[in-house]
């Protein structure tokens, strides 16, 4: 009696259930559980985590969002700043996390890409119909994706060149910035100023690889490295820019008084993004940078007198002047949305109006990333600036290309230069070598 | 042949062994939940390759071969531990002892004195690295002035490999108000008539300190030096801080992790356990390492308690 009963119970369940797990699976998986499809007048809120955290960048991508809100009157963009690549990712991976994420981190895409952490664009850009090549210059079309899978636009981008300062350049005799790098060791020589102990008073540049902006990347991009060989692994030992690279870094660290030196004189240096920056307080003549830079000097050092121009190359790639490293912000769709058909309109809006690229390029100074924002931006008119702008547009320009692991190859690299600096490298061919071995070694770690 | 047990008797060992269990759930549910639960997945993820957005997949042994035989960091960090708890925890036993003896026998201001010895403790952590990495700046801090002032020369504190460990070791030492603390509460439990019996035997300061003072705070000097083990097998904020603080690359938006600047000498396994873990979501090296700090610290703590009977003396 009772079996009978119980059976007749199940067998009504059984398809209840077969329902809820198929449901189940949908909102795992499905266009119901990430809002792709969702219609586009729905009222819904998106948080936007990025990592500006300077009072006027954020005032400035507050307006943006109004604007955009006046466009998308049912989308509420809720905005957190100062948000660094491990908390990104941290918040990806939880069900509430953030729908628009943006990272100043390059090296990351790879990362970002190959876990499905940051979604693929590829749908939306064919439903929105826009073409990305005939939008986004090639640079930024590069770092955004990883092995075919595009998980990224570039927001504005960020272009490395030399500031010098004009003042110190007269007293010294230079008449115009440095072109080569032999040029660029000869000009840090004569600018450098020493206190009567022998110590540093003014450093004519200061090529230790914790100056800042001067790192491994941002620097040897002169010589155009390529990091990955055509096998796919890492070729710092047989690409000859490296040890090019590393050996006129010590030259250069040599001729201006050694590396405990110039270490002991920039342990003095105060906070790179701050009034305290060592090139606007006069601590150094010449100082690599990014286009940013002027956007601080103009708040924080309007009285300096400096200019700004790409960085030197090598005494034997003359013909490549102008080049310099490229990198930027990359925005994105976090696995984590629920609203990813909202999160790609503010997407859109933020990395394809002219007119949005254009006010927070100008704003925050950074290099517009469309064609149409470059042709139109008011930069253009600012004479420090423009030099970023020519850099960007210069075909030899280059980046760090995007791995699977995010930057850690530029870590190893760069660990490796902190060695080859302070004098514990003695064989430079067999450390690249080692240093090749274990980018491989960790890049094979990082696939499943 | 054994005699059935009553089933009364049976009854109450089982009302018994119920009891016991009730009593001992609220440690056996915390202990499971928050340990056994834990080392349980830990074993399970270093096994696997798990970025924690996808689900993990097992990978046999290929974590482990590749934290041993090919992951730069580990021999450095793990030098840098031992040399922590080398030097750092017997310089901050002996000098919370050293404090404590003092605190004890100041006939005037003893309060006062204590009170400035605990305050550095309470100090935030990361506040009080920054402060000391200011203060030992070779450039600009008061510190290394002094010591070229005086002829002595500048130091490189947090920026010279050599001297970031004794500069964290100064950091350490200067906030041992939690050590003193537990020497006074120790050395005023010593029974004063020992005192005056080893003083009228003729004993002089350093016989009194050996043959009546360490005795009874051994027990005391043992916790010290086990919480100081385990503490320093941990430690993480001050040498991240000092690293990043020093380095100028505080790992703000679009910066790189420096492993333990300067040249790795303020790397420690937690930092990387934090870095695999929660940077570059390699779950399984962060487990691995975790198992690899669980030993090391499973293993010094029983080292130490084994020898506790002969640490502690005959009696």
């Amino acid at each position: 009696m009772h079996r009978p009963l119980f059976r007749r119970f199940a067998a009504a369940l059984a398809p209840v259930a077969a329902a809820l797990l198929f449901t189940a699976s949908c909102a795992g998986s499905g266009s119901s559980g990430t809002g792709a499809d969702e219609d586009p007048g729905k009222k819904v809120t998106i948080k936007f985590w990025h990592g500006w955290s300077q009072d006027r960048e954020v005032a400035a991508l507050d307006g943006l969002i109004r604007k955009f809100n006046e466009k998308h009157p049912n989308i509420t963009v809720k905005a957190t700043s100062n948000v660094t690549d491990d908390k990104l990712i941290q918040g990806v991976r939880s069900k509430n996390g953030p729908d628009v994420v943006s990272s100043f981190t390059t090296d990351n895409v790879g990362q970002f890409c190959s876990s499905g952490g940051w979604v693929d664009l590829a749908p939306f850009l064919a439903k929105s119909a826009l073409d990305p090549a005939a939008t986004f210059p090639k640079a930024t079309l590069d770092y955004t994706q990883f092995e075919g899978r595009r998980c990224a636009l570039p927001f504005l981008a960020d272009a490395y060149g030399l500031y010098y300062n004009k003042d110190m350049f007269a007293a010294a005799g230079i008449t115009a910035p440095p072109k080569t790098m032999s040029e660029f060791k000869a000009a840090a020589l004569k600018l450098q100023q020493l206190n009567p102990d022998g110590s540093i008073k003014v450093a004519g540049t200061m090529p230790v690889f914790h100056g800042y902006e001067f790192t491994p990347a941002h620097v040897m991009a002169q010589w155009g490295p390529t990091y990955v060989g055509a096998d796919g692994k890492s070729n710092l030992a047989t690409d000859p820019a490296a040890a090019q690279f590393l050996a006129y870094q010590k030259e250069l660290v040599e001729a201006l008084g050694g590396f405990e030196k110039l270490e002991k004189f920039r342990s003095g240096f105060g906070d790179e993004f701050s009034a305290q920056n060592p090139f606007q307080v006069g601590q150094v003549a010449m100082q690599v940078d990014g286009e940013w830079r002027t956007a601080s000097i103009a708040d924080e050092a309007p009285g300096l007198n400096y200019g700004t121009a790409p960085m030197p190359v090598p005494d034997d790639q003359v013909d490549k002047y102008g080049r310099g490293y490229l990198a930027g912000t990359v925005i994105g769709i976090a696995r984590s949305s629920h609203h990813q058909a909202a999160a790609w309109e503010f997407v859109k809006y933020l990395t394809t109006d002219t007119d949005a690229v254009n006010t927070f390029a100008a704003t925050i100074h950074n290099v517009p990333s469309t064609f149409a924002a470059l042709n139109t931006t008011p930069l253009a008119g600012d004479e420090h600036f423009k030099t970023f702008l020519d850099i960007f547009r210069n075909p030899h320009s280059n980046t760090t290309p995007a791995s699977v692991n995010g930057g850690q190859y530029q870590v190893t690299f760069q660990e490796f230069c902190y060695k080859w600096e302070a004098g514990q490298v003695s064989d430079l061919k067999g450390g690249l070598q080692g240093v090749d071995r274990q980018i491989d070694a960790d890049n094979a770690q990082a696939r499943p | 042949m054994t005699a059935a047990v009553p089933p009364a008797l049976r009854a109450q060992r089982r009302r018994r062994a119920a009891r016991t269990a009730a009593f001992l759930s609220p440690w056996l549910i915390g202990f499971s939940v928050f340990f056994l639960y834990p080392l349980g997945a830990t074993a399970y993820y270093s096994f696997t390759h798990y970025d924690l957005i996808n689900p993990p997949v097992w990978v046999g042994l290929r974590n482990w071969r590749y934290v041993f035989g090919d992951y730069p960091y580990l021999g450095q960090a793990l030098r840098n531990t031992l040399w922590l708890v080398a030097i750092m925890v017997p310089l901050r036993v002996l000098f919370g002892l050293g404090v404590g003896l003092v605190a004890v026998r100041l006939r005037r201001g003893a309060n006062l004195f204590r009170t400035l010895c605990y305050l550095p403790f309470l100090a935030p952590p990361v506040a009080a690295t920054i402060a000391f990495v200011f203060l030992l700046n070779p450039a600009t801090g008061p510190v290394d002035q002094l010591l070229d002032g005086i002829g002595i020369g500048t130091v490189g504190w947090f920026n010279d490999p050599d001297w970031s460990k004794p500069g964290l070791t100064l950091l350490a030492v200067w906030g041992i108000g939690d050590l003193m603390v537990i020497f006074v509460a120790a050395l005023v439990d010593v029974p004063r008539e020992q005192y005056e019996a080893a003083a009228l035997d003729g004993a002089g300061p350093w016989q009194r300190f050996r043959y009546v003072t360490w005795p009874a705070i051994t027990p005391i000097v043992l916790f010290a030096v086990v919480t100081g083990v385990i503490q320093t097998m941990q430690y993480y904020t001050q040498a991240m801080v000092a690293g990043k603080v020093a380095s100028g690359i505080v790992g703000g938006p679009g910066q790189s992790f420096e492993p333990g600047y300067p040249q790795g000498s303020t790397l420690t396994l937690p930092q990387l356990v934090y870095e695999s873990g929660f940077s570059t979501f390699d779950t399984g090296v962060a487990a691995v390492l975790s198992l690899i700090l669980f030993a090391i610290a499973m293993a010094a703590t029983a080292l130490l308690l084994r020898r506790r009977a002969g640490f502690l003396g005959p009696d």
